[in-house]
């Protein structure tokens, strides 16, 4: 990637190239970066679909179902977060590279973030008016999805990294994953169901914002552990 | 001091080790528990809110604390494995995991039977403590099944290792977030913080139950670590000289 030397580029460097490549094959295959948010509008379909049209009761729901649409759908797409990788042999490469572990991995957790968490972001208000979520609680539910997908992304990776390789990996993942990923589920959507009540609601957007500075800092060390195990 | 703990790492000194401590835990669990039963079933005085329902407590508090305690248990001996690299210690968090998964479910049934007469329903999610449970349970399951997904013991053993120290951190913030939760939807449960204070005649079975469920959590540990001990270790030149030997085991 840069040129060989005795010259190390910088971590920002190395961060900026994991993260650049995996938004390039992203943008190559925009099929991966679609798949997840078909999934979630579906989801969010099923329940109206399930338990009737009538206005009171999905705009009581509304905000859980949300959150728990956009939860299974970051699940689905932390399966492939390091399975191209592993199977081309990429990810070994990382593993030998110079620069630390840690950083890449939080490069590849990044352009995940980017190309699921992101566009799950900016489609939610859409779902939130079928729903009929007042305007003034649309942007304190797309503050609690953008800090809390930040949050599922980075345990995800964790959860990606140690069953990559693995067969049977995808209902495993899930398994390790969605207990981990309760609190973040419980904070997020209690906390649109306040401001939707008109209660105060910023202890909820205080505590996901702890949670994903917390996960920011610790998740890729688990991580770049995880990767070493799995490729021993 | 040093070189005890370096014995105590050698899985045939363990072994031996463990076959003379197991009875040593066994027998004071089954006095405790024993003492333990009796005097909560029939001389602790019956509660003036919860009749005789509250009797559950005896088995519910010991399973609850064993529950999070073999957690621990699993999660500290894993770091340990990891950072010096002691095979015994995975040992042990393999082996603590089952039990600890069936204290919890333990925990669990007996909370929603004691749930029942006291609540009128067999499950109130608005109860923290039963919700968080149940989330450990699910870690637990979590951790059981990497473990069964692969087959290399060694790799198992880390991988499961990173997840029950990442679950640690998890499990306080789950605790919190529940509770928090739980305080939006309804106000206290029946049970407050602390606790009304307990009557002697209650509390000393209790104290009983507790000191023997931990001497019965760690005489059937001692007992599961020996086994995986022996499964690990079945292609080794200790394990079929013992076993071909004339005493047996």
């Amino acid at each position: 990637m840069s040129d060989s030397g005795p010259q190390i580029p910088g971590i920002f460097s190395g961060l900026w190239a994991t993260a650049r490549r995996d938004l390039l094959l992203a943008w190559k295959r925009p099929g991966d970066v679609l798949n997840p948010l078909f999934f979630f509008a579906m989801v969010c379909t099923l329940f109206p679909l399930a338990i009737g049209p009538s206005p009171e009761q999905l705009e009581f729901i509304g905000p859980g179902v949300l959150w728990v649409a956009a939860l299974l759908s970051t699940l689905l797409s932390l399966n492939s977060l390091f399975l191209g990788d592993f199977e081309d042999g990429s990810l070994d490469q990382l593993l030998v590279s110079p620069q630390p572990l840690p950083v890449l991995a939080l490069g590849k957790t990044l352009a995940h973030w980017l190309t699921s968490g992101l566009p799950l972001v900016l489609v939610s208000p859409i779902l939130a008016v079928t729903y009929r979520m007042p305007a003034s609680v649309v942007p304190v539910m797309m503050l609690t999805l953008l800090l809390g997908t930040i949050s599922l992304s980075l345990l995800g990776s964790i959860g990606a990294a140690l069953t990559v390789g693995l067969h049977r990996g995808t209902a495993l993942l899930s398994l390790l994953i969605l207990p981990l990923a309760m609190p973040v589920l419980l904070l997020g959507a209690n906390t649109v169901s306040l401001a939707a009540g008109n209660d105060i609601y910023t202890t909820g957007v205080w505590a996901l914002g702890a949670y994903a500075i917390a996960s920011l800092s610790l998740a890729p060390y688990a991580t770049a552990a995880a990767l070493r195990i799995s490729n021993e | 001091m040093w070189k005890f703990f370096h014995r105590l790492a050698s899985p045939p000194h363990f072994y031996r080790l463990a076959a003379v401590f197991a009875p040593w835990f066994a027998l004071p669990a089954l006095v405790l528990i024993a003492y333990g039963v009796y005097a909560g079933l029939f001389l602790a005085p019956m509660d003036y809110q919860q009749g005789d329902a509250f009797r559950i407590i005896y088995v519910h508090v010991p399973s609850a604390y064993l529950s999070i305690m073999a957690y621990m248990i699993m999660a500290i001996s894993g770091g340990i494995g990891l950072i010096w690299r002691m095979k015994l210690a995975h040992a042990v968090a393999a082996a603590a995991a089952p039990l600890g998964a069936a204290f919890t479910f333990l925990a669990l049934v007996t909370g929603s039977i004691w749930g029942r007469p006291m609540w009128g329903t067999w499950w109130e999610w608005g109860d923290p403590r039963l919700t968080s449970e149940l989330i450990l349970l699910f870690l637990y399951f979590g951790y059981m099944a990497l473990r069964g997904a692969i087959d290399d013991t060694a790799k198992a053993d880390k991988a499961s290792a990173v997840l029950a120290l990442v679950g640690v951190v998890n499990v306080v913030i789950v605790h919190y977030s529940v509770e928090w939760w739980s305080s939006l939807h309804q106000g206290q449960t029946l049970l407050k913080e602390g606790g009304p204070a307990m009557d002697p005649g209650m509390l000393y079975p209790l104290l009983a139950m507790i000191l023997g469920f931990t001497f019965l959590f760690g005489s059937l540990l001692l007992r599961r670590v020996r086994t995986e001990v022996l499964f690990r270790e079945r292609r080794t030149r200790w394990v079929r000289e013992m076993i071909l030997s004339p005493e047996g085991s």
